[in-house]
């Protein structure tokens, strides 16, 4: 176990320097860079001026020494500074990382805790009217944009209370911390919910038919007991892969649910960023992004061994 | 004609209604107090305005500084008479009309404390004219001080403005929005991330793509003002939820000039007490043409697509009726200079009657070689924005008429100037804001050879003659003459046909007072130190 864990960590490694690879070189691909937008406004060039912000902010070095810069950099723990708030890129990202944090916590929180016992009560109950009911409730979380799902809520929060949930940095009441965190969560975790419910269903549908399970039947076993102990236990394997790729394609969501809620977040600031071409923001956050989704994946691995013991990893 | 003079007798019987209506509203005495609360439409670049050509930057740091004079922030149209001293107490021309002098005020502070003097005039500008050793990163309205020889002091109080040759107009340029006067012991990348200034407000804090908060400023020098505590201005680039959120109230008033016809229709069903103005915005929708590569180098198609145009369907179409039509100057009622609708109708492609000059279009194409069986195909370039691109549609559409089959080519913003330089475009359809209404502005800028914003490469010795004679001109109603000469042969010549002066609309709260929306620019009314809240 322990020499698989350090080879995957080897691996983990690697990835992540690929993954530098392919930002870095990727963000150089988009036309145009941050001194093309600053001039925009102004609606011309001026190509001294420009060559000088250029040698400013060093994006006139060759590129492979732009990347060992970076990479130098965040080895010593320097991130560089924004090219347009000419703040350290640290003191600009970690504020927002608690608040999308929270708000991808939430989501999940919301997506597993509503879509596994929706699931195992559709699969219970298949056929039935709350079946098909459940169903479509799902189908239309897959279906529904969260921007647009972002949207009505605002819009029926208007209508309904008069107000508007506005992010508040400090809420103070529970009604205040709920605006501010849990509706936008809802917007973004009802897909995931949809999804998670939906595998949920035909993974315990498979699991109540095993033999097992009649056997626990047979034995007196009462519903509850033979619905979560037996079968629930044994179809949650494919659930955490799902919510665990889920945490990874959170971020999408959570773009537009940042930007629809106004909420100051990482992902609505990483769009932000590549709209001004802010190359230490940009090569940052989808570092550290893509540090988040290994971890992630390397926990849901960890987590197999946890939950089926039959799981083990050889060394 | 009869449109376009109804359009024009409209717009001035809602001045007029306006202005009644002022006339007749009681005065009340100001409230102090109160926290301003506005959205922002997106993240300014900066907080430095001299480095900035956009009024995202102008909007929620103008109330920080003072300018030598401004426009005065109660009278919606600029104009020379509107024009007040502000951190100057007077100003006089020398008689050979080259040396304008200010006396500037005393005891004045900057934010930080130390004595506002004239030295900071004369960094102010010498910065501007790139003639200090501290730079600026980027200095767009540079070409402004073309005329400025130098500025000198004498004293600490007094700042004379040497000019090359006679320019009335500096006078207008100064008193913009975009000429505060920046402190000399502050750099230029201090006054980027945390400006200081004179002004009524303090600056408290930037966040980007959050908020930008602004604190009363107790020293100010003009006692009993501002009125209000302080000003937050709260990044909402989503314009839905920017707007709902106006609706229910989390804010006092709309980013300025930024909410369109249709989403005024909104604003006023769901909050019917709200405050909502339509104004010009001095900015223009107008055809770039490459005239130095075919097919565009032949003056005919040149002349047959102004012919083309019909103007009325794109304000028909994208405000509802509510934009204005004219040439490069904004027309009356809004502007000042615009040339009077007589004048107007005469320019090919502006008469009332479309068909008869799509007809005349038709010819002009058939001379030079196109027809029904033989189309020009062509691609309308333009930025990848919505007011960019929902006019340039329309303009596809209308060539069509002219046998001109042409597509949409959406560049992103990034690459849309520099493409525009390199002249890698056949036709595009582009915007154009004046910050002031004042020929010398726009002229010299968008039409003066080797100008770097004069993107069609248009230059006629003759014409920029006549730039030179208008700017000079001191008599107003000669200068008015020759700007309306200048503006039609412009059009004639198809320099940059302008197919529009768009209008949009600015709401707030019933108990927020002394708020101006200007009518003939969207860059110089946001002091904010007259505004207050009546609650």
């Amino acid at each position: 176990m322990f020499a698989y864990i350090v080879r995957r960590l080897a691996l983990m490694l690697v990835t992540l320097i690929g993954i530098s690879i392919v930002i870095f070189f990727l963000l150089r691909i988009v036309p145009g860079n941050i001194v093309d937008i600053l001039f925009d406004a102004a609606g011309f060039v001026d190509p001294a001026d420009k060559a000088n912000l250029e040698r400013e902010l060093g994006i006139d070095q060759p590129l492979v020494l732009q990347y060992l810069h970076w990479i130098w950099g965040l080895l010593h723990g320097d991130l560089g500074y924004s090219y347009v708030s000419e703040k350290p890129a640290l003191q600009e990202i970690l504020p927002r990382i608690p608040i999308t944090a929270r708000l991808a916590a939430l989501a999940l929180l919301f997506s597993a805790s509503i879509g596994i016992p929706l699931g195992v009560i559709s699969a219970v109950h298949q056929g039935t009217k709350l079946d098909y009911i459940l169903r479509v409730v799902s189908l239309s979380g897959l279906s529904l944009p969260s921007f647009w799902l972002g949207l009505l809520i605002l819009m029926a929060s208007v209508s309904l209370f008069g107000n508007i949930p506005i992010f508040n940095p400090n809420p103070k009441t529970l009604g205040e911390m709920f605006t501010t965190y849990c509706l936008p969560s809802m917007a973004v975790g009802f897909r995931s919910a949809a999804l998670t419910m939906r595998i949920t269903r035909s993974s315990m549908l498979e699991i109540l038919r095993q033999d097992y399970i009649r056997t626990a039947r047979a034995k007196g076993a009462s519903e509850a007991s033979v619905n979560f102990h037996h079968a629930l236990k044994n179809a949650i394997l494919p659930v955490i892969t799902v919510v665990g790729i889920e945490a990874a394609f959170l971020i999408g969501g959570l773009i537009v649910t940042e930007t629809v809620f106004n909420i100051p977040g990482v992902a609505r600031f990483l769009v932000e960023a590549i709209r001004w071409r802010d190359y230490p923001i940009v090569q940052n956050l989808v570092m550290l992004i893509a540090v988040v989704v290994v971890f992630a994946n390397f926990t849901v691995d960890m987590l197999y061994a946890v939950v089926d013991p039959r799981i083990r990893y050889a060394d | 004609m009869r449109s376009v003079r109804a359009l024009a007798g409209a717009g001035v019987f809602v001045l007029a209604a306006g202005t009644v209506a002022l006339a007749v509203e009681p005065k009340q005495e100001p409230k102090q107090g109160g926290i301003f609360r506005i959205y922002h439409r997106d993240s300014p670049g900066s907080a430095s305005i001299h480095e900035e050509a956009t009024y995202s930057t102008n909007i929620p740091f103008m109330p920080v500084f003072n300018n030598l004079v401004v426009y005065k922030q109660d009278v919606a149209q600029n104009s020379m008479d509107s024009i007040i001293p502000d951190l100057a107490e007077s100003w006089a021309w020398s008689s050979d009309k080259k040396t304008l002098t200010f006396k500037l005020r005393q005891g004045v502070k900057w934010h930080d404390g130390k004595p506002f003097t004239s030295a900071d005039v004369k960094c102010t500008f010498d910065m501007l004219m790139g003639k200090s050793p501290q730079k600026f990163r980027k200095n767009p309205r540079k070409s402004w001080y073309d005329q400025v020889a130098d500025v000198t002091v004498n004293g600490d109080y007094e700042a004379s403005f040497n000019l090359k040759r006679p320019q009335p107009a500096l006078l207008a340029l100064l008193a913009s929005g975009y000429t505060p006067i920046y402190p000399c012991h502050v750099s230029p990348a201090e006054m980027r991330t945390h400006p200081i200034g004179t002004g009524p407000f303090k600056f408290v804090e930037f966040k980007t793509n959050e908020s930008i908060k602004l604190t009363r400023n107790p020293d100010y020098f003009k006692k009993g003002l501002p009125h209000l505590d302080g000003i937050e201005f709260t990044i909402i680039p989503n314009r839905s939820t920017a707007i709902l959120a106006f609706v229910a109230g989390n804010f006092d008033m709309t980013f300025p000039t930024e909410v369109s016809i249709p989403l005024l229709k909104d604003v006023k069903t769901q909050a019917p007490n709200a405050v909502c103005v339509v104004e010009p915005t001095n900015v223009s929708t107008n055809i770039i043409v490459n005239s130095s590569s075919p097919p565009f180098d032949n003056l005919d198609i040149r002349r047959a697509l102004a012919l083309a145009l019909d103007r009325k369907a794109f304000v028909s179409i994208l405000f509802e009726g509510q934009a204005d039509i004219g040439g490069t100057m904004l027309p009356a009622p809004g502007g000042v200079w615009g040339m009077p609708t007589e004048m107007l109708e005469t320019i090919p492609g502006y008469g009332p009657d479309v068909n008869a000059n799509r007809e005349e279009a038709r010819k002009l194409m058939q001379k030079a070689g196109y027809g029904p069986d033989k189309h020009l195909a062509v691609k309308v370039s333009t930025r990848n924005i919505p007011v960019y691109r929902d006019p340039a549609v329309i303009l596809i559409d209308q060539l069509k008429t002219i046998y001109v089959d042409a597509d949409l080519e959406v560049v992103e913003t990034a690459n849309w100037f520099s493409k525009v330089a390199r002249k890698d475009y056949a036709l595009g359809l582009n915007l154009t804001g004046n910050s002031v209404d004042d020929p010398d502005q726009s002229f010299y800028e968008n039409y003066s050879c080797g100008s770097e914003r004069n993107y069609t490469n248009y230059c006629n010795k003759d014409v920029e003659k006549l730039f030179d004679e208008q700017s000079m001109e001191t008599d107003v109603t000669k200068r008015k003459k020759l700007v309306w000469e200048i503006d039609k042969k412009l059009q004639e010549d198809v320099a940059r046909p302008i197919i529009f002066h768009s209008r949009m609309g600015t709401c707030w709260q019933p108990y927020v007072k002394g708020v101006t929306i200007m009518v003939n620019s969207s860059y110089n009314g946001y002091r904010y130190e007259d505004v207050w809240l009546d609650k």
